[in-house]
């Protein structure tokens, strides 16, 4: 199915895509609140920062609180995707690319221009936009802003008012009000107050490094990085609770919950980056490439990104152990011994036990990633060089910084998503959705069920799928959908107009079920042609 | 190598197409003059509502086709000769068959109302009736009134996909109560105020007398035959119910009725023909189906069996228990089993509507053995599977509603009604 974009057929444009009044003035509202902040930009100086600020932030928020309102409160609660193709900002149109190429251009400046939003040199003062977000920064961190702590600010806002938005658009459906709740929940306290306020307990003799608790390796590249992890020992008890934390989190917590619940219970529930896909990315949901051959490029791309966090990870974290094992006993023979036994187990289990459950490319890109990484790590061994993998280790960590951290998730993540859709990041880049994308596939109670005979093949379910999965392809031969890539966000289910797909937790046993042949037939026939 | 050829390339066709694939290496063309692609008929209201495009409306993409060696061919049959095997196509070409499979399809009801042939009067079944109505209203100040006329599925839908672009409609039902030919007064009732609601012009016991012209021959009006109402609009919609499309076929020697007359194998009266999906017609019903069943899934499962016939294994059209499922805007439908309007002689129905007027189920059932027959549902999702269990199983109702809970199928952390229900079922027949 290919999701190229033909004009609509009609020569005047439909008119359901016009706003109400009320909406307009909403928008006015909303981009005064904007306006603020560009005159900021140009280096206006307000009178009074903290009331300006309050204002900006304010109208956006009362701009979109009554535009949502209005789009949503004046109409019976139900599907309300209407006119979507026709829309300029939501169907690729001037708007889209528009609103595209601002985020994209923010993006930009933000990972590499900040001092052009008037972050401070050296000691100085801030000027700008950063300065305007002094005053709150103080409040709550007790130091002047940064580019970062604009930059978080906006994205909680974002994700505090589109997500009222969504819960509005979906207010007849309780998954989707619960699940977006908790984004925004752990958003707001967890990737902004709490690091804030653990900034604040900061002081010349106790310091932690800045930590978004939800924030879990490989997703947070950087958490075992060396200044993280002294800082995090030198902390004492409560910096080691986080360390442990972290290690417990990738080994423990997550393999549990994604058993139990699927991915989702992190990418559409808790994850910042599906935060803000699911709210403010909402209106883009559609845009994702759902061909086949975007699948295969989304297999390729995502799961190099994990081999290669892996091995910057393990690079970086191996340039800063000792030999000695006499002086601590995690010296870097035993840290790639355990990292190659690790692989290797994880590796010897899904093959034993799930050979058959894996489409053909996916064990031949388990075999061949598995087989080199053993191959550089034997040659580290037999070579014996200073640099890991025969690489620099600080090229490794500053080239998936800039690739992967910056560009990849930041400029095309969410820069793009009036283009590419608001899962481009968790589909193609995200290790972490990998990570338990895999675990996900092949050993979760998650699937979603379909419902019978009762698919009308209509399509509505893969042209909201915001990671371009072609549900219908499932749907329709009465298949449940077992993939990797499922966030679980629900929106394939509530827009089917005929009950077909339920998110569901059940048992292992039956999970993937490929049928050629639906509920409806002749019993006879059904097991003739399912029987193979 | 055997030749299938296959005209017609919905639902039934293209499923018969792709099941002799899996099966045998037959040479297999698809002849429409619908679309080059398969796509999916029922998506064609969220195309006009803006929810998709054409192109998403397309099951498999265009690439699948010839991968899987499956001809397809955008033409228009002429005729058919079953002595010689050759069809004649509209671009002069002829094409030889082996065997033929005839997919039609359907198309929409006309019942001889003066002005139906008219500018701006269409029906809404195949592509071109989309790019019709989308030439005609898009949108309220082009089309400034649109008046439905037939209270089934797809003059609901009309209604809906006009009422998104704001354009006001007047929807004529000829019965007490929308589609009360099928569903129980209650379910209809509800569905009425529903409409309703929605600011539809809703014209119960309503019937089309004529529609009226402008001078250019574009239909400019409508005249009520109960009331003689005139209602100015620019566009008609007939929707009511659709008919075998068959005309070309009538002209061979293939032998129809109301459609195309097959046996249980789907078979015609000649040899190597055969007909499936909404123009075929059962010489003999099936159980309580309707001879000519214009069902998205009934077309496909006639594909999945003739298939099986014309690979060697002869096997006859043999549909499980009955279901369907239909949405009323934000309503959606589904029923397992047997509901009629009224209960059949010996039967009873067991009612239950929540308060909030978008949800509700009726319960068909014997009333000497209290054995389940079938239930409608409105607004909560259930499970197929389990309904067709329990059909299979001849449960009785007491049972059902015991057990309702293992039916649901509402998403997660929804509010379920399964104890309200045999609250309400407890008390109306004192059950302990």
């Amino acid at each position: 199915m290919s999701t190229k974009i033909n004009a609509s057929m009609s020569l005047a444009k439909p008119d359901s895509q016009a706003i109400s009044k009320t909406q307009k003035i909403a928008v006015a509202l909303g981009v005064v609140g904007l306006f603020i902040m560009a005159l900021a930009l140009f280096n206006v100086e307000f009178p009074n920062k903290t009331l300006f600020l309050s204002l900006s932030l304010g109208l956006i928020t009362i701009g979109t609180i009554v535009f949502s309102n209005d789009a949503y409160l004046n109409k019976q609660a139900g599907i309300k995707n209407d006119g979507v193709w026709f829309k300029s900002i939501t169907s690729m149109g001037l708007w889209g690319w528009v609103l595209g190429i601002v985020l994209t251009l923010f993006y930009i400046v933000l990972y590499f221009k900040a001092e052009w939003f008037g972050l401070a040199a050296d000691g100085g003062a801030n000027g700008g936009l950063v300065a305007l977000f002094d005053p709150l920064s103080r409040l709550l961190n007790g130091g002047p802003a940064s580019q970062w702590f604009v930059y978080g600010t906006l994205y909680t806002v974002a994700i505090l008012i589109f997500g009222y938005k969504f819960m509005l658009k979906y207010r007849h459906n309780r998954y989707e009000q619960l699940r977006t709740i908790s984004v925004m929940f752990f958003q707001l306290a967890f990737a902004f107050l709490i690091p804030e306020f653990m900034a604040r307990l900061n002081s010349e003799t106790f310091s932690l490094p800045y930590y978004d608790l939800k924030n879990i390796w490989p997703l947070n590249y950087y958490n075992f990085d060396k200044y993280r992890v002294d800082s995090m020992i030198e902390a004492g008890d409560i910096g080691l609770a986080f360390l442990i934390f972290g290690i417990v989190s990738i080994f423990v917590i997550s393999p549990i919950l994604t058993y139990k619940y699927g991915k989702r219970w992190y990418c559409s529930w808790v994850c910042g980056c599906g935060g803000l896909a699911e709210t403010a990315g909402d209106p883009f949901r559609h845009l994702s490439d759902k061909t086949q051959f975007a699948w295969k490029v989304e297999r390729w791309v995502v799961h190099s990104v994990v081999v290669f966090v892996t091995l910057m990870t393990t690079a970086v974290i191996y340039s800063y152990l000792g030999h000695d094992s006499s002086k601590y006993w995690l010296t870097k023979d035993i840290f790639l011994l355990g990292v190659a036994g690790l692989l290797t187990l994880v590796f010897a289990l899904v093959m034993i036990f799930k050979r058959k459950e894996l489409a053909k490319d996916a064990k031949y890109g388990a075999i061949g990633y598995f087989v080199i990484i053993m191959v550089l790590i034997g040659m580290h061994y037999f070579s014996g060089t200073k640099d890991v993998f025969l690489v620099n280790t600080n090229f490794l960590k500053s080239s998936y910084g800039f690739l992967i951290g910056a560009i990849f998730s930041g400029v095309i993540g969410v820069g793009f998503y009036p283009i590419f859709g608001n899962r481009v990041w968790c589909r193609f880049g995200c290790p972490m959705a990998a990570v338990l994308g895999f675990q996900q596939r092949l050993f979760s109670r998650f699937r979603i069920t379909t419902n019978g005979g009762q698919c009308i093949s209509c399509g509505n379910c893969s042209t909201y799928c915001e990671m371009g999965i072609d549900v219908r392809a499932y749907a329709q031969k009465g298949e449940n959908i077992v993939r990797s890539s499922c966030v679980g966000c629900g929106i394939c289910s509530a827009v089917c107009p005929r009950g077909v797909l339920k998110l569901e937790n059940d048992s292992m046993k039956g999970r993937i079920n490929s049928n050629d042949i639906l509920l409806g037939n002749d019993v006879d026939l059904m097991d003739l042609v399912n029987q193979k | 190598m055997e030749h299938i050829v296959i005209i017609g390339n919905g639902i039934s066709g293209v499923t018969a197409a792709r099941h002799i694939r899996k099966l045998s290496d037959k040479k297999i063309s698809i002849i429409s003059a619908e679309t080059e692609h398969f796509f999916s008929r029922t998506a064609l209201m969220y195309i006009y509502m803006g929810h998709m495009k054409y192109e998403h409306t397309k099951p498999y993409e265009d690439s699948f086709w010839k991968k899987n060696r499956i001809e397809l061919k955008f033409a228009y049959v002429t005729a058919i000769d079953t002595t010689t095997k050759t069809l004649q196509l509209d671009n002069n070409e002829a094409l030889n068959y082996d065997k033929l499979i005839i997919s039609t399809g359907s198309k929409s009801n006309k019942f001889g109302w003066k002005g139906q042939d008219l500018k701006g009067v269409i029906g809404l079944y195949s592509k071109q009736d989309l790019d019709q109505l989308e030439a005609i209203a898009p949108n309220k100040e082009v089309c400034k009134r649109a008046v439905v006329v037939g209270g089934g599925l797809i003059g609901i839908e009309l209604a809906e996909m006009l009422h998104t672009r704001h354009i006001p409609v007047t929807f004529l039902v000829r019965e007490d109560n929308f589609w009360d030919g099928i569903l129980p007064i209650g379910e209809a009732q509800m569905i009425n105020r529903h409409i309703i609601s929605h600011g539809i012009d809703l014209r119960l016991k309503s019937n089309l007398k004529e529609i009226t012209a402008d001078e250019n021959g574009h239909a400019d009006g409508i005249v009520i035959e109960e009331t003689g109402e005139k209602i100015s609009c620019n566009l008609v919609g007939l929707t009511a119910g659709v008919s075998p499309n068959i005309d070309m076929i009538k002209r061979s020697a293939v032998e129809t009725d109301r459609g195309i007359l097959v046996n249980r194998y789907l078979e015609t009266n000649i040899e190597d023909v055969y007909a499936i999906g909404d123009c075929a017609q059962q010489r003999e019903p099936i159980g309580n189906r309707k001879p000519i069943e214009a069902v998205w899934y009934t077309g496909r499962m006639m594909g999945e069996t003739v298939a099986q016939t014309i690979c060697g294994n002869r096997m006859p059209y043999n549909p499980g228990h009955w279901f369907n499922s239909a949405k009323f805007f934000d309503i959606e439908y589904q029923t397992y089993g047997w509901v009629f309007p009224t209960p059949k002689e010996g039967h009873a129905h067991f009612h239950w509507k929540h308060d909030d007027d978008l949800k509700c189920i009726t319960i068909e059932y014997y009333l000497e053995s209290n054995l389940f027959l079938g239930i409608n549902i409105f607004g909560i999702r259930m499970r197929h599977e389990v309904f067709d269990r329990w059909l299979t199983e001849k449960r009785t109702t007491d049972y059902v509603i015991k057990h309702l809970k293992e039916a649901n199928f509402e998403p997660e952390f929804y509010k379920t009604f399964e104890m309200e229900i045999l609250r309400a079922y407890s008390e109306q027949f004192k059950m302990v």
